[in-house]
C-alpha cells in the first residue's frame, strides 16, 4: 500500500519537474518585454478612450508617449495640463503648457425653427442630408441640425438647441477631443482657444457666398465686408473667400470687431457686458445733437 | 413577356399626362445656365460679360475627361459669369444671359424634315456627340461620348435602348416616341454605327401599347432595330435590369454594362443624338412632363435649358396648388425634391412633378420586424435591412463585403418596407462612407 503511494508521488513529482522545465524555456522563448512605464502613464490618463489624440485609445497614447520619450506632438485634451504634467514627471521630460481648447459652433441661423425654408424628413443624419441638399435653413455651408456632433460627443458636452436648430457646446464639459469636428460634414465646428477668463471672440458663420447672396440666405451671415479686418489692432482677422476668420492665437479679445460687424456675425462669449461702440456711447449721451446731425 | 428576374415592385403608375402632346414653352427674359449639368467636373466658361451669344453657341467647354460641353440655349448678352443656386440650394458656377430675340447659329438645321442618311464613321460620331454636349437623358446625365468610346479589349454585342419609362408619372419618353419615332430610329442607327453595327433592342413596357405599335412599325423600316415589349415592373429602366430583361445577360457585380457586351442609352438620348449628328443641334432643350394629381391640367413641354422651375409652373398651371407638399424633379421613386424653385432646369430633367402634402409626407418609422420584404423587393439581390444595421453601427467594412456598392438606389426597399424605415437613405449614406474609406485606403 505504502509503495503505491510512493510511486504515485514520485511519478507526479517527476512530471511536475519536467513540465516546470518546459514551461520555463517556453516562457523564456516567448517573453514579451513591456516597459512598466506604459502602465504607469496609462494609469495617469483619464481612460475615456475618446480618440481625440488621434490614437486608438488611452493605452495606445501611453505606448506612443513612452516610445517617444517625450510629449512632443502628443496631447491628451480631456486630461489637460494636469495630466500632461503628471506624464512629463513620469517620463522625466519637459512639457509645454498648451492653451486649453474648446469646441465652437460657427453657425447662428436666422432661419431658425419656425422660419425654416424647407422641411427635411429624410434620414436623421447630417452626413446624409449634406449629400442631398442645402438644408432646412437654406444656407449651403451652415449647420444642418440633425445632430451628428451630439451623437459623436462622449462627454455629453453638446446638446441640440431645438429652437435655433444648432448645437450648443457646454464649455465646462467639452474635453476638446475633436470628435464633433470630425463628425460635422459641413465643418461648422472648430476647436479654438478657450481664452483668458473663458472670454473668446469668433465669427459665428461659415457662409462663403458673396455678400448679397449671403445676406439673402441668412440675416446673421458674414458678408465678407472686411470692416473687422480693418478695425483689428493686432491683425488677427483675415477675410478670405467672402468669409472673415479670426486667428485665435493672435486675438486679444478687445471686441472692436464685434462692435463693427454690420450683421452681428461676430460672437463674444464670456464677457460681463455687451460690447458698445465708443461713438454710440457718445450719441446716447447727446441724443438731441445726433438728431440734428441726422437731419 | 420579358422582364428582369429578381425583385422589383409595382408602384401606382399614374401616367396621367400621357395624352398631352409636347408643347413648346416660350423663353423667359433671362436664363442662368449651370456649368455642371452632367456627371463629372463642371465645364469651364468660355464667354465673358457683355459678349453676345446665339442659340447653340458654346459657352462652357469640357476640359476635364469626365465632362461635357455646355451651349447657350438662348440668344442675347452675357450678363455675368457667377454662381447660381441649383435646385437643391447649392451654389454652382453658371453663365447668366439676358435674352434678346431668338437668333440661332447658322450651322443648325431647324427644318422639320427628317434626315435618314448618315455617312459618318464611328470616331466622327463620337467626336460630334462630344462637340454637341450630348449626355444621357435617362437620369444620370453620363456624357454620351465617353459611353460610346469603347475601351480597348472590350466589345459591344448589343445596343439596348431604354424606353421602359418605369418611373411613375413620367410621360416625356412616351411623348417623344409617339411624336418623333422616325428621328429616334435614325438616332439608334447612328449609335449602332458608333458601336460597329451591333443589333439594337428597344425595351418598352407594355403599359405603353401605342408607343410599342408606333415604334415597331417605324423600326421595321430600319435595319437591325427590334422592339421588345416588357412586362410592367419597376425598376425596368435601370440599366442592369434592362439588360437582363432584354438580352438575358447579367452584368457582374462591380462591373459596367460593357463587361456584359451591352451599351444602354435612353430613348430621349437617341433623339438628342439624332439632333446633334443630323441637325447639328447641341443639347439645349429638355422634354419635360408637368404633372401631378392635384394640378388642373397635365402637360408635356419642350423647354430650353435654363428656364426656371417657377417659370415652368407659371406658364403651365399659373401657381402651385395650396396643398402642394413637394415639387419633385424626376419620378416619385428616384426623383429629388426641389427646394429652390428659382433654380434653372438642367440637361436630363424629365419632369416637374407636384405631389400633394398628404402623399408627400413620410410615415413615422417603426422597428424592423424582419419580414424580409426589402430583400424580396431588391432587384440587385441585396439585403437592405442588414445594411441599415451595419450603417447605423458604423460597420462600413462589413457593408462593403456584403456588396453595398452594388445598390442602384432604386428605392424598392423603402417602398416595400412596412416599418417605413428610410432604408435607401441609409444605404446611400453607407455607400458614400464606403467609397470614402476605399479612397482613403488608396
Amino acid at each position: 500500500m505504502s509503495q503505491q503511494i510512493i510511486v504515485a508521488v514520485a511519478v507526479l513529482g517527476v512530471l511536475g519537474v519536467l513540465f516546470a522545465v518546459i514551461l520555463y524555456f517556453v516562457a523564456q522563448k516567448f517573453k514579451v518585454v513591456e516597459d512598466p512605464l506604459i502602465d504607469e502613464v496609462a494609469e495617469a490618463l483619464p481612460g475615456a478612450n475618446c480618440g481625440g489624440c488621434g490614437k486608438a485609445g488611452c493605452r495606445a497614447f501611453a505606448e506612443a508617449c513612452v516610445a517617444q520619450g517625450s510629449l512632443d506632438g502628443l496631447r491628451c485634451a480631456p486630461g489637460g495640463d494636469a495630466v500632461a504634467a503628471r506624464i512629463a514627471e513620469l517620463l522625466g521630460c519637459a512639457v509645454e503648457q498648451g492653451e486649453p481648447l474648446v469646441a465652437v459652433v460657427r453657425c447662428n441661423p436666422s432661419n431658425c425653427a419656425g422660419k425654416r425654408l424647407s422641411h427635411y424628413d429624410g434620414l436623421r443624419s447630417c452626413a446624409f442630408e449634406a449629400t442631398v441638399y442645402c438644408g432646412e435653413s437654406g444656407c449651403p455651408n451652415g449647420c444642418l441640425g440633425c445632430g451628428d456632433c451630439v451623437a459623436a460627443c462622449q462627454f455629453e458636452a453638446i446638446v441640440m438647441d431645438e429652437g435655433r436648430g444648432v448645437p450648443v457646446v457646454d464649455a465646462e464639459r467639452c474635453a476638446a477631443c475633436g470628435a464633433c469636428v470630425k463628425a460635422c460634414p459641413r465643418g461648422v465646428i472648430e476647436l479654438r482657444h478657450k481664452g483668458r477668463k473663458d472670454r473668446r471672440v469668433y465669427v459665428e458663420c461659415i457662409n462663403r457666398e458673396k455678400g448679397a447672396a449671403a445676406r439673402k440666405t441668412c440675416a446673421n451671415a458674414c458678408i465678407g465686408c472686411g470692416k473687422c479686418e480693418k478695425v483689428c489692432p493686432v491683425g488677427a482677422i483675415a477675410v478670405e473667400g467672402n468669409l472673415s476668420y479670426i486667428d485665435h492665437t493672435k486675438c486679444i479679445a478687445c471686441r472692436k470687431c464685434v462692435v463693427e460687424c454690420p450683421t452681428g456675425a461676430i460672437r463674444d462669449v464670456g464677457f460681463p457686458a455687451p460690447a458698445v461702440k465708443p461713438e454710440a456711447a457718445k450719441v446716447a449721451e447727446a441724443p438731441a445733437a445726433a438728431a440734428v446731425k441726422a437731419e | 413577356m420579358k422582364t428582369f428576374k429578381m425583385g422589383g415592385v409595382h408602384p401606382e403608375e399614374n401616367k396621367i399626362s400621357n395624352e398631352a402632346p409636347i408643347e413648346v414653352m416660350p423663353v423667359g427674359s433671362q436664363v442662368a445656365v449651370l456649368m455642371n449639368q452632367h456627371l463629372g467636373a463642371p465645364a469651364t466658361p468660355v464667354v465673358q460679360k457683355g459678349e453676345r451669344v446665339k442659340v447653340g453657341q458654346l459657352i462652357g467647354e469640357a476640359q476635364a475627361f469626365m465632362c461635357a460641353n455646355v451651349h447657350s440655349p438662348v440668344s442675347g448678352t452675357v450678363l455675368k459669369v457667377d454662381t447660381c443656386k441649383d435646385a437643391f440650394g447649392q451654389p454652382k458656377p453658371a453663365v447668366y444671359i439676358a435674352v434678346e430675340g431668338d437668333e440661332w447659329m447658322e450651322e443648325i438645321d431647324r427644318t422639320a424634315e427628317v434626315k435618314r442618311e448618315c455617312a459618318l464613321t464611328a470616331a466622327e460620331i463620337v467626336a460630334k456627340l462630344k462637340e454637341k454636349g450630348v449626355v444621357g437623358l435617362g437620369g444620370a446625365t453620363f456624357p454620351t461620348h465617353i459611353k460610346y468610346s469603347i475601351p480597348e479589349g472590350k466589345k459591344a454585342d448589343y445596343l439596348v435602348v431604354n424606353a421602359a419609362e418605369c418611373e411613375p408619372y413620367l410621360t416625356s419618353d412616351l411623348r417623344v416616341m409617339l411624336e418623333h419615332a422616325e428621328e429616334i430610329c435614325v438616332g439608334i442607327s447612328i449609335l449602332r454605327t458608333a458601336l460597329g453595327g451591333v443589333k439594337a433592342y428597344v425595351g418598352i413596357e407594355s403599359n405603353k401599347p401605342q408607343a410599342i405599335s408606333v415604334m415597331t412599325q417605324m423600326a421595321a423600316t430600319f435595319e437591325g432595330i427590334e422592339v421588345v415589349p416588357l412586362r410592367v415592373k419597376y425598376p425596368q429602366g435601370a440599366e442592369k435590369q434592362l439588360i437582363q430583361a432584354v438580352t438575358g445577360r447579367r452584368v457582374p457585380s462591380g462591373k459596367l454594362p460593357i463587361d456584359a457586351g451591352c451599351v444602354v442609352s435612353n430613348v430621349g438620348t437617341c433623339f438628342a443624338v439624332y439632333e446633334a449628328v443630323q441637325k447639328n443641334k447641341p443639347l439645349i432643350e429638355n422634354i419635360l412632363t408637368v404633372t401631378g394629381k392635384e394640378l388642373p391640367s397635365q402637360h408635356n413641354y419642350l423647354v430650353r435649358i435654363g428656364t426656371t422651375y417657377n417659370e415652368i409652373i407659371r406658364h403651365s398651371i399659373g401657381e402651385l396648388p395650396e396643398t402642394t407638399g413637394k415639387v419633385i424633379s424626376g419620378g416619385t421613386m428616384m426623383g429629388k425634391a426641389v427646394v429652390n424653385l428659382d433654380a434653372p432646369t438642367v440637361k436630363g430633367n424629365a419632369s416637374v412633378l407636384v405631389i400633394g402634402e398628404r402623399e408627400a409626407r413620410r410615415q413615422p418609422e417603426t422597428a424592423c420586424i424582419r419580414c424580409g420584404k426589402c430583400m424580396d423587393a431588391c432587384p440587385m439581390g441585396l439585403e437592405p435591412y442588414l445594411f441599415s444595421a451595419l450603417v447605423k453601427g458604423g460597420r462600413f467594412e462589413e457593408a462593403r463585403v456584403h456588396n453595398i456598392l452594388d445598390c442602384i438606389e432604386c428605392g424598392c426597399c423603402f417602398f416595400s418596407c412596412p416599418a417605413c424605415k428610410p432604408l435607401t437613405d441609409e444605404i446611400r449614406l453607407g455607400k458614400n462612407k464606403v467609397r470614402a474609406l476605399m479612397a482613403a485606403k488608396k
